[in-house]
């Protein structure tokens, strides 16, 4: 569509008349997975095993367990159902997903391997602390897939969530890593399609800003923890010389010696507090991954506008073909036309088998063009649900973060205020 | 000077306060104090027992800088308000430079030997790394400048010296600005020559010497943990500027978000500006008082070593005199005797000058250390204003959404 620059908002604005016969419907129907059944990842275990070299190898395995909603709602104790995933299923899932719903913005997992990592914790990835979070962020992924209003009816998430033998064989007989678009096909696509809508355009840029930005905070973030840190844990050298001092004080002594163990209890609080703050890391990685799956949607509308254009292309090439044929008159320049002229025209015979020829190629390509027409309609229709839909989510998602951040940094001020306040009582009794 | 010296130079034996026209002698002090054996610790405190009875007030202010053509150099106004009759007036103001207080202390040094006198902030500055005439260091030195002449003010013996007084009223001390080096001169001569051997110091002086050195390594040690969370805090600040700018550029591609957004860049940065604070608090008010307790420091064992001086001497001159009385029986000459009273003199004087000292550190480093509890306090108080603020801002706004949603 033409025209100038749209802000995020217009686009919303715009779109908002489409919305609302689609999303209702799509939400009533999506998350029946959800008010049915709950999930949760409840643990992680470490295995070993063979790998597919035959090498041995340590992974850790996540339980799934899923419980009838009705269940929980009755109050009965029912013990739930679970079963075993390693990481590396979770990962087929969610390609699965990837290639199946091409016009949705599919959730991201947790990251692979740790990173953004400020010194005190570990980049390792079968260290406790991080298993412990994958295992959330696992659980969350599996939440939102199954409140999602479209992907919550997949067969293949319920199989994933039920049974736990022969899932990945029933996964490839989807046969969906054929219909998986190459990365070749899908770069040539971004750099040569010519009228690609312009909102996809918009929103595309918007994912690179998103993303951007949110690397750019886990970076910023990481370092300010770091030295935040420093300083806390310098504070505890005082604990150690107030000790010292009071051994030699009469009346000073009792004073600072409690200040000291303050002192200490003050450096030691900066653990918990930036412990704490790794969820917040945790939801700002989430959109920084949700931006990738975001730009996805966007290509794959540039993939499917640019195959549109392609096969509209080529249909107008043998039209045009076939009107010179029948015509006579050349308006192209071609080889044939040039010989034609120097050495003369082909036989009726030759001519007419050439025209037929064309004709069944225009009808093919009519039929592609139709085929491609609605593919990329119906692409750009779905996909514009669903990115509005994840608007509103990040929005509501992040804003909460935001404020839940904010909350975290008042209750460090008011462990500080006490912390000192403590030590201060202490030196007035010096 | 000679009446500074205790009684027993008048005849008295029995430790009768004497009538000199200098009322408050340390030695008398003590002997009033010990005659109240049942009144308070607290009370005995001779910091306290000074401030109550206080008739001498002075304060350091006003800095000025002035420019000649030989120099440039800051004044300072010192003000003076008094009910004493050693004062002509109750009230004066005049302007003295450092180098009139360097002068003071030199004075001072020279005629109370047995006193221990405050320490002045650092003479000399390198002047390529330090701005003599920023204000930050004006402001500091002048703080210290205020405390140190209030510590001689509020000093039984001190502030009863001549030159305190003329220092205090005197509209032009430049005329005797060139005794300073010759009497600076000629009391690091006076040591050398002693030469006498200590045999035994009495065990509280050890103490004493003893615990300044440990303590001297404390506030060593203390000293280089406050720079160094300085340090620490200055690149987190950095850190945090860099860290609320991500958080504006990022509101800038954003609509529903800008505004939450511009919310948390908005109190890092109010943080930062905490922060900041906390640090020249630090720097201004916590650092220069440590340092300056390194000084006090330095001068007590001064007045420690010259103590020691004086007993050597006497020890040694009575051996000497000992020696010739078995030999040709004269009476024992009148220098020794004099030498033992300078002896006995000192240590009073500076038994009760240690337990002021003791005192006033008690006091000082409380209010040090309280003052660094406030800043910190005061810091989070800020930090956590911003922030509380941002989710009143933020709540309002969804309640604000919620409503017109459902309208």
């Amino acid at each position: 569509q033409p025209g100038a620059e749209l802000s995020p908002r217009e686009l919303s604005l715009r779109f908002l008349p489409m919305l609302c016969g689609v999303t209702a419907q799509m939400l009533e129907e999506g998350s029946t997975l959800l008010r049915r059944m709950e999930i949760c990842v409840a643990e992680a275990e470490k295995r070993n095993g063979k790998n597919t070299v035959n090498m041995q190898e340590t992974f850790t395995v996540y339980l799934v367990e899923t419980r009838p909603m009705d269940a929980v709602a009755e109050g009965r104790n029912q013990a739930p159902d679970s079963l075993w995933r390693r990481y590396s299923e979770f990962e087929l899932l969610r390609n699965y997903l990837l290639v199946t719903y091409p016009y949705i913005v599919v959730p991201p997992l947790p990251e692979k391997r740790a990173e953004f990592v400020w010194h005190k914790l570990s980049a390792d990835n079968m260290d406790p602390d991080f298993v412990e979070r994958r295992r959330v962020g696992l659980e969350n992924f599996l939440l939102r897939v199954a409140s999602h209003p479209v992907l919550s009816n997949d067969k293949i998430l319920h199989h994933f969530l039920i049974e736990e033998h022969g899932w990945k064989e029933v996964v490839y007989e989807t046969g969906f890593q054929a219909k998986a678009d190459s990365r070749l096909r899908a770069l040539s696509a971004t750099f040569r399609v010519r009228n690609p809508d312009k909102r996809f355009m918009e929103m595309k840029h918007y994912s690179d800003e998103l993303q951007s930005h949110t690397s750019q905070l886990l970076r910023a973030r990481a370092r300010v923890a770091d030295r935040l840190y420093g300083v806390y844990k310098v504070h505890g050298n005082y604990g150690r010389v107030f000790s010292e001092w009071s051994a030699m004080e009469k009346e000073m002594g009792d004073g600072l010696q409690s200040a000291g163990h303050h002192m200490d209890a003050y450096a030691a609080s900066i653990d918990d507090i930036l412990e704490e703050e790794e969820h917040y890391a945790d939801q700002l990685k989430e959109y920084l991954f949700y931006a990738e799956a975001l730009r996805a949607v966007c290509r794959k509308h540039e993939l499917t506008q640019f195959e549109f254009e392609m096969a509209s292309q080529e249909l107008v090439s043998k039209k045009q073909q076939h009107e010179e044929l029948s015509t006579g008159i050349v308006r192209t320049f071609s080889f044939k036309g040039m010989t034609n002229k120097l050495f003369g025209q082909e036989a009726p015979e030759q001519r007419e088998a050439r025209l037929k020829l064309l004709e069944d190629l225009i009808a093919e390509g009519e039929e592609d063009v139709q085929e491609k027409t609605v593919e990329c309609g119906e692409h750009v229709e779905r996909a514009w649900v669903d990115m509005h839909r994840f608007k509103e989510q990040k929005d509501k998602d992040l804003r909460e973060a935001l404020i839940n951040y904010a909350v975290m940094q008042i209750s460090m001020c008011k462990k500080g205020i006490q912390m000192w306040s403590n030590a201060k009582e202490c030196f007035l009794k010096m | 000077v000679g009446h500074l010296f205790c009684f027993r130079e008048a005849g008295l034996t029995n430790g009768t306060p004497v009538e000199t026209s200098s009322p408050a002698s340390t030695s008398s002090l003590l002997n009033r104090l010990q005659l109240d054996d049942d009144l308070e610790a607290d009370i005995r405190d001779p910091y306290a027992e000074a401030a109550e009875t206080r008739d001498l007030f002075v304060t350091v202010d006003d800095p000025k800088k002035h420019v000649s053509t030989m120099e440039t150099y800051i004044t300072y106004r010192v003000s003076t308000k008094t009910s004493r009759v050693e004062f002509d007036l109750p009230e004066y103001c005049v302007r003295r430079r450092y180098q009139d207080f360097d002068w003071l202390r030199i004075k001072l040094e020279d005629s109370q030997p047995t006193h221990l006198i405050p320490p002045l902030p650092e003479k000399f500055v390198m002047k390529g790394v330090v701005d003599r005439f920023s204000e930050d260091f004006v402001e500091t030195r002048m703080k210290a400048l205020d405390k140190f002449l209030k510590r001689v003010a509020d000093h039984p013996v001190l502030s009863f010296n001549p030159h305190l007084n003329t220092f205090l009223t005197t509209k032009d001390l430049n005329k005797r600005q060139g005794l300073a080096l010759l009497s600076k001169v000629g009391e690091s001569v006076k040591h050398v020559a002693g030469g006498y051997k200590l045999r035994a110091r009495p065990a509280e002086f050890g103490a004493m010497g003893e615990y300044l050195d440990t303590f001297n390594q404390k506030l060593g040690t203390i000293d280089r943990i406050a720079q160094r969370i300085l340090k620490e805090q200055s690149e987190y600040l950095t850190e945090l500027r860099e860290y609320g700018t991500v958080y504006s550029s990022w509101a800038g591609s954003e609509d529903e978000l800008r505004r939450p957004l511009e919310g948390v860049g908005g109190c890092v940065t109010t943080c930062c500006g905490a922060l900041e604070d906390l640090g020249d608090g630090m720097s201004q008010d916590i650092l220069p008082v440590l340092r300056e307790y390194v000084l006090y420091i330095e001068s007590m064992k001064s007045v420690l070593r010259k103590r020691d001086q004086s007993q050597a001497e006497y020890e040694g001159r009575l051996e000497a005199a000992v020696l010739r009385k078995q030999e040709d029986r004269t009476p024992m000459p009148l220098e020794v005797e004099k030498c033992q009273d300078k002896v006995e003199c000192f240590n009073a004087d500076l038994k009760a000058d240690w337990e002021r000292w003791q005192s006033n550190k008690r006091h000082d480093f409380k209010q040090l250390l309280t003052g660094m509890a406030d800043k910190n306090i005061n810091h989070y108080e800020k930090c956590q204003a911003a922030w509380e603020s941002l989710i009143t801002l933020l709540q309002d706004k969804q309640t604000e959404d919620k409503t017109s949603e459902t309208n």
